[in-house]
């Protein structure tokens, strides 16, 4: 067991969590059916305690998330696009949990200081990524209109799915079976749901890099703003 | 739906009611397939349904702040707030369902206004402190009003509350805790929980609803032991609860006329304002449009996820059968 924590790493991890619990969090008292509004704040809250304990490993958590200007977060972009309608939430959630499925599984067997928390935490991901499945069947094989709805939401997020297994410094993750793995299950599901893999590029092809070097989305922005505000508010002030 | 009254409806009518007073006499629960008044039911649903409302309403008023929390660990605990109020929604619409009134047709009369649900969710949230102030004094004030009901007559509206009546208490505990946190904090901090009391302790007062000499459902509901105080003295027990607590906060309730009354043992309060509670029940609040605007946006919105869920679950239904 290594004792210095990769910085890099956890922010990486922690901020990942952090940014989609909050994305997640936008939908309390909007969501389509009252056990919709259980089952998203229940991941919501999972990721947010995963992002409490990855942000604690290098430093305060109330600074790091509060007081960190945008170019210093190191999560992935998929995570911090907006909810869209609940379609794109539900392809976004896929996306994610079957990457950081497939990752904490990794790590849970590695000799990293992420072990015990990605033991603990793979299996709530386990649970985000069954419902994600459960509603991806759901509006693949459900009506016209939500067959167009989750199709449509697919192609617009696979541009960001790319960035999910480029290398991260202090992370011994193999990247190439992550994506194998990952390219597998949702592949599975899709057919499942009778909806085709989305084509197309899985990055933006700018040269500038993405989320894990800080180089974020415009919504990202205002997402951070908003959070951010009172706490900044405030200098110095205990909540 | 199934369960209404017994298939077989007895000629006897009077024999039952007979039987049906014994048992609420007795201090027996009814269950959703005993015989009862039709009275009794639909004063059961119209008092569940309008639970439920409030639930589900009451959640907007917070989720406003979820976005905005200032410290990670306030977040998780306002996700879960908000995430229990759902819940709570849901127990107290299957407690519903058992008297054959499904969810559907409830939320249907809730957003086309046939259907009310507390008019304290009609108060915005300006300030963080107003999530401080929600979870003492307004959960604090279901509360007072629920734990009654834990002993209502109707089983199913009982079980739900003993439940919920947990769930809300730690509500209130964790609203207690954030405005100390507040009141003992920076200046601008203290001003901001005194600012929140200020404004949310009258229409907490006013969730007990009219005074006894106005309430036109109570004494039916006293008899049938659905409701087991009256709201006076439900309101008088919240006040004598809250006063000392203010002191312990640190922060003073907006009310020159509250003192210790040493002959009746209980606080003396000054006059509340009927005509602002009339006027917010009629639909005059601050927030009355867009709440309910919220809640039918959410809910049209999310009809095409619901019929996609129908379609497959009609589809392969059989099949996992
Ligand atoms: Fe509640
Ligand atoms: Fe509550």
């Amino acid at each position: 067991m290594t004792t210095v924590v990769p910085e890099r790493a956890a922010l990486a991890l922690g901020d990942d969590a952090l940014v989609l619990s909050h994305r997640l969090g936008e939908w309390a008292g909007h969501a389509p059916v009252l056990e919709e509004e259980v089952a998203l704040a229940n991941i919501a809250l999972d990721l947010l305690g995963q992002a409490r304990t990855l942000l604690s490993l290098v430093g305060d958590e109330d600074d790091l998330a509060f007081l960190r200007e945008e170019r210093a977060f190191r999560n992935v972009q998929l995570v911090e696009q907006p909810n869209g309608d609940f379609a794109h939430t539900i392809a976004r959630q896929l996306y994610f949990s079957a990457y950081q499925e497939l990752l904490y599984g990794q790590l849970a067997a590695s000799d990293t200081v992420f072990a015990p928390l990605a033991a603990k935490a793979v299996k709530e991901v386990a649970y985000h990524r069954d419902h994600a499945e459960h509603w991806t069947l759901r509006l693949g094989d459900g009506t016209d209109e939500s067959r167009r709805r989750m199709r449509h939401a697919l192609d617009a997020l696979w541009r960001y799915t790319g960035e999910l297994f480029e290398p991260v410094e202090g992370l011994p993750v193999d990247g190439p079976a992550l994506r194998e793995g990952w390219l597998g299950r949702i592949t599975g599901v899709l057919e499942r749901a009778g909806l085709a893999l989305p084509e197309g590029p899985q990055h933006t092809p700018w040269a500038a890099g993405g989320g894990r070097q800080g180089i974020h989305t415009e919504p990202f922005g205002r997402m951070l703003a908003e959070m951010q505000h009172l706490h900044r508010s405030h200098p110095g002030a205990s909540w | 739906m199934t369960a209404t009254a017994p298939e077989t409806e007895a000629p006897d009518t009077a024999g039952l009611e007979a039987v049906f007073e014994a048992a609420v006499a007795a201090d027996e629960r009814i269950e959703p397939r005993d015989w009862m008044p039709d009275a009794y039911r639909a004063t059961l649903v119209r008092q569940m349904a309008q639970h439920a409302h409030s639930e589900i309403i009451g959640m907007q008023p917070e989720a406003n702040w979820i976005t905005r929390a200032p410290s990670l660990r306030r977040k998780a605990i306002l996700m879960a707030k908000v995430q229990d109020e759902a819940g709570h929604g849901l127990y107290l619409y299957s407690a519903a369902e058992t008297l054959g009134t499904g969810r559907e047709e409830l939320l249907d009369k809730l957003h086309a206004g046939r259907q009310r649900y507390s008019s304290i969710f009609n108060y915005p949230t300006l300030t963080w402190a107003d999530v401080g102030a929600i979870g003492w004094l307004v959960d604090g004030a279901a509360i007072t009003n629920q734990v009654p009901l834990c002993r209502c007559s109707y089983g199913p509206y009982a079980r739900a509350m003993v439940r919920i009546c947990k769930e809300e208490s730690f509500h209130q505990r964790q609203g207690y805790e954030l405005l100390l946190t507040l009141s003992r904090g920076t200046p601008a901090q203290h001003a901001m929980a005194q600012d929140a009391v200020d404004r949310w302790w009258w229409p907490s007062l006013m969730m007990f609803g009219p005074p006894d000499d106005a309430s036109a459902h109570s004494a039916q509901s006293m008899a049938w032991k659905i409701k087991r105080h009256s709201n006076d003295e439900l309101r008088q027990r919240f006040v004598d609860i809250c006063v000392p607590q203010a002191e312990s906060l640190g922060l003073t309730l907006p009310d020159p006329d509250l003192r210790w009354n040493e002959e009746r043992g209980h606080y003396d309060f000054g006059p509340i304002d009927w005509d602002e509670f009339h006027e917010v029940l009629r639909g005059n609040g601050p927030c009355n449009d867009q709440r309910l605007a919220q809640r039918r946006r959410a809910h049209e919105e999310g009809a095409w996820v619901r019929e996609a869920a129908a379609a497959y679950a009609a589809k392969h239904g059989e099949a996992t059968a």
